[in-house]
């Protein structure tokens, strides 16, 4: 019943899930719901990047499953969950296109996707799904960042954007762990930095909307 | 024979318009006129009939060649496969709606007004389909046209008809205008005017493609496609209920034969391109023109919204058809033509039908503002039956008409991902999407319309007082009912009928349904897909009567009146009933806040304050906005700088002319 | 021929046996998670009997369609039910209607049930009715799209046949069937009104679609259109299972052991569903209205994406 293909079917299948919780990022409202699903976004990365390693045989990629899986679904939305608690933001996450509007944006960036992908379909069209789906998370991610206020939300987007990436290069034989290992410590130096300028917008301004700063700048009257 | 007939039962129409001229004001003259008009449509309709069952059977098309019009040319006249069902199309509308006109017309304050130029629109749709060059074709139409003007303008001193006449001018001239532009590139420019000369002579792909632009937006601004429908909503509600029915009914499907005429027949082989634009304009105008038609609270302006969307859908069943030719499937372009040509019937019988029961609520109360309506399932129970079904045939419910076309529809769009194209292979999911979305808003939205009209308690007076219509007006709307029925039961002989048309535009048909066990209706193969009309109803009539049966012996069968329960409230007055507007306002919310900028905005007074609450709806039509205002006010001021242009003195205009004379002259010496 | 259409009337007998029984396992499962004894499972049957034998008390100005609607309602969705394979497939009337006329049915029935709300004229009913025509706007789209992609899949519209592939076929994982999986899921708890999109223990204005409809009916007609209710939950089940779980059905001219067998299957089938239904539904609460329309876009773009992507290619 599970067929010949079924290593690759699997491998589809995470990917696809992910795709499916980057769509459920995009229509999420409140802000815990939305770390939440970043959680479950890098549970699924790290599924992905164990079944990669399964099939591969590489025995580094299951590191970098492990680091993800502690990093990036455990330790990152706990600290996530520590600032909104701690800096009392405002729990609910305004969207500035309706959910509609953005999900059927969202559909057409997979398509566009897929289609960006057609090359890769000559050499192998198992590896130009794998890819076309990666790169939809990529997309999706960015469109969290965009169409949302609040700086936590934009935070979340590109930390998914950044899981996006980890599976387009890993789905490739032969990547080597360190860059994986060296992007892992650069994110959570970010954390850190974005932890410390959190504490200062808010203690500032009582708000991580983006729109207040505008307002200090000057730019909006 | 047949074609010979049928051209003079078309004079005996343009006779009997010119005759009745003088005597309109007669008691007799509306029952006569409404009576012939009755009896050469079923003529037309027979003739069609006969001529469909013998062109299955084999035989040729009659040509006729008539030496009016032109000098030397004359003009040609065909009734192939194609003419014969939009005949059928026409003329069983027609007889339906001249049958309702013999009991209604009598309410009818200005019949010199309506009574000459009946006839003339019947006679002018008729030579359309009958036509076989771009005289004959050209000429109908524009008769067409002006007849139907004539007609929406009957009722003239109500200010928003003659806004309707204004806009129905402008939209028949563009649209006349594009197909003399189609037709001159057809026909290279006048050298071959008769269609079969265009048929032995395709144009080359460069005009071809010119021509297709030109004759989608001709025939377009007569169907409805967004954007060029803003003039059904105004016209289709002015004119008499009647006459309603036929332009929303027939004659846009008459743009749509016309349609069909120029891409399936005139043009030569298509490109992919071709139907991926025509799909995608319908999958638009589907969705658009039901998001439209739920905003509505006028009965008839609800129906004429309705009209652009199922054009939407004919659109969708078309475009797809052209793309499957494109790509050499003869078999999807049979499914997806049947699609649409069985939506083209389908959509005739039930809308003339819900256009004719509009009429009767309209003659009845004096209404048609469904918040000023309710409760008329009481005194106009026959009535309401037939809206009833009228709506639940357009909303797409088994076992009726509706369903069929929108099944055979969904079977083409199954079978798309065969063609190659990637465009296609992602437009035609989202069109069907959008399909799937247009017919559950349309149930939605005709859910509200029999709701708010028929059901509940009378809002006013006039509802509350309403009576049945007159005999013939029920028998007609009847008749109706009984051909969506039936269509909807015995779709296998539609398909069966419809073979020789779509082996005529693209070579191939539907496996022969007439064969199939217990008339079953099948799209491609039996073991991919079948659908059973007949068994189906069957067997939903015996699970209701077992139903009934089963709990009338074992349940109590007292029942007694009693008031309405309302969760415990005493009753209260009609005016808390939901209106067309508040039972729309979940799906505003949702659908059209971006589309169409619906905002409500609600003003309370100061607690102590006793004045009324004012609910403000505000809502943009983005069509009206984005494109017909820039243009008017384009042309306004276009239309001042030149009229400014004849106030100048002697010497300006003498300085204008002295312009264009250098103008020339530097133009010849550049050319040279 | 005898043969098939007792197999056909017995299935038609078994959803209409085992529509309160699924019920009643759900209200059981409820009360149990929440720590209560709760009723029995046989409860519902009771019920509809009690129901049943009450006298009918019908409006002053409730017109002939208010006590034809119920028949009707009940009429098309048992149709409907007996159409989905439960215990063997390939039935006798199985060719005549396609998981399309299926959809169709369930919206004749809602068509009907809709204006049955309409016509006593209290605002309850335009409430309920409103209400569930947003949501049916929504849903039935997502649910064609999921046909599109089952139907893409099994290269048939055929109920019986996509079971069948499913079962026999070398269909493998793939992400469509997941994403189909997920939006029938949603699309299941939408149309049957559960929690989180309608409450169907309450009868409280802010959380009434279905209840505010049937809000006038008593009697032998409210007892139809609750069977009728019990019966679309059980369809919507039997689809699940008969395409994502297709083990155990009989197959095309099967005997009698095996069918019976069958028979067995899909009652331990259907438990099992209504079970994880029932603890699904105790943990999550109700959403607002209109967060239901977020909820059912999600399952539209989910059977878009499921369907664009076998257009696209056949084998993601």
């Amino acid at each position: 019943m599970l067929g010949q293909s079924f290593p690759f079917d699997m491998a589809h299948m995470l990917a696809g899930g992910m795709v499916t919780v980057s769509f459920m990022l995009l229509f999420q409202d409140r802000l815990i719901a939305l770390i939440w699903f970043l959680a479950l976004h890098a549970l699924a990365l790290a599924l992905a990047l164990a079944w990669q390693a399964h099939r591969q045989a590489a025995d580094d990629l299951y590191v970098a499953a492990a680091l993800a899986l502690v990093v990036k679904a455990i330790l990152i939305p706990m600290g996530l969950r520590w600032l909104v608690r701690h800096l009392q933001i405002e729990r609910t996450v305004e969207a500035v296109v309706g959910v509609g509007m953005a999900m059927l944006f969202g559909i057409g960036l997979v398509a566009l996707s897929v289609m960006v992908m057609l090359p890769a379909a000559t050499h192998s069209p198992l590896m130009w799904e794998d890819l076309s789906f990666a790169l939809a998370v990529v997309m999706l991610g960015l469109l969290i960042m965009i169409t949302r206020r609040n700086a936590m939300a934009q935070i979340i987007g590109l930390l998914s954007v950044d899981n996006g990436v980890t599976l387009a290069v890993v789905g490739i034989r032969g990547m080597p762990l360190v860059i994986d290992l060296g992007v892992a410590c650069l994110l959570v130096a970010a954390m850190v930095v974005f932890a410390i300028y959190f504490k200062h917008i808010h203690q500032r301004f009582d708000s991580v909307d983006v729109h207040v700063l505008d307002r200090f700048r000057g730019e909006e009257s | 024979m047949d074609l010979p007939f049928a051209l003079c039962l078309v004079s005996l129409l343009i006779g009997a318009a010119a005759l009745i001229a003088p005597v309109a004001g007669r008691s007799w003259a509306s029952v006569a006129l409404y009576g012939l008009c009755l009896g050469v449509s079923s003529l037309l309709l027979v003739i069609g009939l006969w001529s469909l069952v013998a062109m299955g059977g084999g035989a040729e098309a009659p040509l006729l060649w008539l030496p009016l019009g032109i000098p030397g040319q004359g003009v040609h006249f065909r009734l192939d496969g194609l003419s014969a069902f939009f005949l059928i199309v026409i003329n069983l509308a027609a007889s339906a709606a001249s049958l309702f006109a013999i009991g209604s017309g009598r309410h009818e304050h200005a019949p010199h007004r309506v009574l000459p130029f009946y006839p003339v629109f019947l006679a002018g749709m008729n030579l359309v389909v009958l036509a076989n060059d771009v005289y004959g074709f050209l000429f109908s139409w524009e008769v067409m046209s002006v007849a139907s003007w004539f007609l929406v303008i009957a009722h003239h001193r109500q200010p928003e008809n003659r806004r309707a006449g204004y806009v129905y001018l402008i939209m028949a001239a563009l649209s006349t205008q594009m197909l003399l532009v189609t037709f001159g590139l057809l026909s290279g420019f006048g050298a071959h005017l008769d269609f079969d000369a265009i048929r032995a002579t395709p144009p080359s792909l460069d005009i071809a493609r010119l021509a297709l632009l030109a004759v989608v937006i001709g025939t377009g601004a007569k169907a409805g496609l967004v954007p060029l429908h803003v003039w059904l909503p105004l016209a289709h509600p002015a004119a008499p209920s009647h006459v309603s029915g036929l332009m929303s009914g027939i004659m846009t499907k008459v743009a749509i034969y016309g349609l069909v005429r120029v891409t399936f027949d005139l043009l030569g082989p298509p490109e992919w391109t071709w139907g991926a634009g025509i799909l995608l304009l319908g999958g638009t105008t589907a969705v658009t023109g039901v998001l439209y038609a739920l905003m509505q609270h006028d009965l008839k302006r609800l129906l004429a919204y309705h009209t652009v969307e199922n054009i939407g859908i004919i659109a969708i069943g078309l475009g797809l058809a052209l793309a499957f030719r494109a790509n050499g499937f003869q078999m999807g372009a049979a499914l997806a033509l049947t699609a649409a040509l069985f939506h083209v019937l389908n959509h005739s019988l039930f809308k003339t039908l819900l256009f004719l029961s509009a009429g009767a609520v309209l003659t009845a109360t004096g209404e048609r503002d469904l918040d000023r309506l309710g409760g008329l399932i009481r005194g106009m129970p026959i009535t309401a039956f037939c809206f009833l079904v009228g709506s639940a045939a357009i909303s797409a419910l088994p076992p009726l008409n509706g369903f069929v076309s929108e099944w055979l529809a969904l079977q083409a769009i199954l079978i798309s991902p065969e063609l190659p194209q990637w465009i296609l292979k992602f437009l035609v999911p989202m069109v069907g999407a959008g399909l799937a979305l247009s017919a559950a808003l349309a149930a939605a939205c005709f859910v509200k319309a029999f709701g708010a009209a028929f059901l509940g308690r009378a809002r006013t007076a006039a509802a509350e007082r309403a009576v049945e219509v007159e005999r013939s007006s029920l028998a007609a709307m009847l008749i109706l009912v009984a051909a969506c029925v039936l269509a909807g039961v015995l779709p296998g002989l539609v398909v069966d009928a419809l073979a020789p048309v779509t082996t005529l535009l693209v070579g191939s048909h539907l496996p022969n349904q007439i064969t199939q066990p217990w008339l079953t209706l099948v799209a491609t193969t039996p073991e991919r897909s079948s659908y059973n009309g007949l068994i189906l109803m069957v067997f939903i009539a015996l699970s209701a009567s077992l139903s009934a049966f089963g709990v009338h012996r074992l349940a109590s069968r007292r029942r007694r009146r009693a008031g309405a329960w309302d969760c415990g409230y005493p009753e209260t007055s009609p005016a808390t009933q939901y209106t067309a507007a508040s039972f729309a306002q979940p799906i505003r919310r949702v659908f059209a806040s971006v589309l169409f900028s619906a905002r409500e905005k609600i003003d309370m007074p100061a607690p102590g304050d006793s004045r009324a609450a004012r609910l403000t709806l505000t809502i943009r039509d983005p069509v009206w906005a984005l494109l017909y205002r820039p243009v008017a006010v384009a042309v306004t001021t276009a239309a001042e700088i030149i009229s400014s242009a004849l106030s100048l003195s002697i010497r300006q205009h003498l300085g204008l002319v002295y312009g264009t004379l250098i103008l020339l002259l530097v133009v010849l010496a550049l050319w040279q | 021929m005898i043969q098939s259409l007792l197999a056909q009337g017995f299935q038609m007998m078994l959803v209409l046996a085992v529509a309160p029984l699924v019920i009643g396992i759900i209200r059981k499962v409820k009360a149990r998670l929440s720590r209560r004894i709760g009723p029995s499972i046989f409860q519902p049957y009771r019920d509809l009997i009690r129901l049943a034998r009450k006298d009918t008390v019908v409006a002053h100005n409730a017109s002939w369609l208010f006590l034809v609607a119920p028949y009707i309602v009940f009429a098309a969705i048992w149709v409907a039910a007996a159409l989905v394979p439960t215990y063997a497939l390939g039935l006798i009337f199985s060719w005549s209607a396609d998981i399309i006329v299926i959809v169709g049915l369930l919206a004749l029935a809602r068509f009907f049930l809709a204006l049955a709300g309409l016509d006593v004229g209290t605002a309850f009913g335009g409430i309920g009715t409103s209400r569930e025509m947003m949501i049916s706007s929504l849903a039935e789209p997502a649910m064609l799209m999921i046909v599109f992609t089952l139907s893409l899949l099994a290269q048939s519209t055929q109920l019986s046949s996509i079971a069948h592939y499913m079962m026999t076929a070398d269909v493998g994982l793939r992400v469509s069937c997941g994403l189909a999986l997920l939006g029938l899921v949603m699309v299941t708890i939408a149309e049957n009104g559960r929690v989180p999109v309608d409450n169907p223990a309450t009868h409280l204005e802010l959380t009434m679609v279905h209840e505010a409809m049937i809000l006038e009916y008593s009697g032998r007609h409210l007892a139809l259109i609750e069977l009728a209710a019990a019966l679309k939950l059980t369809l919507y089940l039997s689809m699940l299972t008969c395409v994502f779980l297709p083990w155990g059905i009989a197959l095309n001219g099967a005997k009698l052991p095996v069918l019976g067998l069958g028979v067995l299957i899909y009652l331990i089938k259907i438990t099992v569903a209504s079970a994880v239904l029932a603890a699904f539904e105790v943990t999550v609460a109700k959403m607002r209205v209109f967060r239901v329309v977020d909820f059912l876009n999600f399952a539209l773009m989910l059977g878009l994406l499921a369907t664009l992507l076998l257009f696209v290619s056949r084998s993601i």
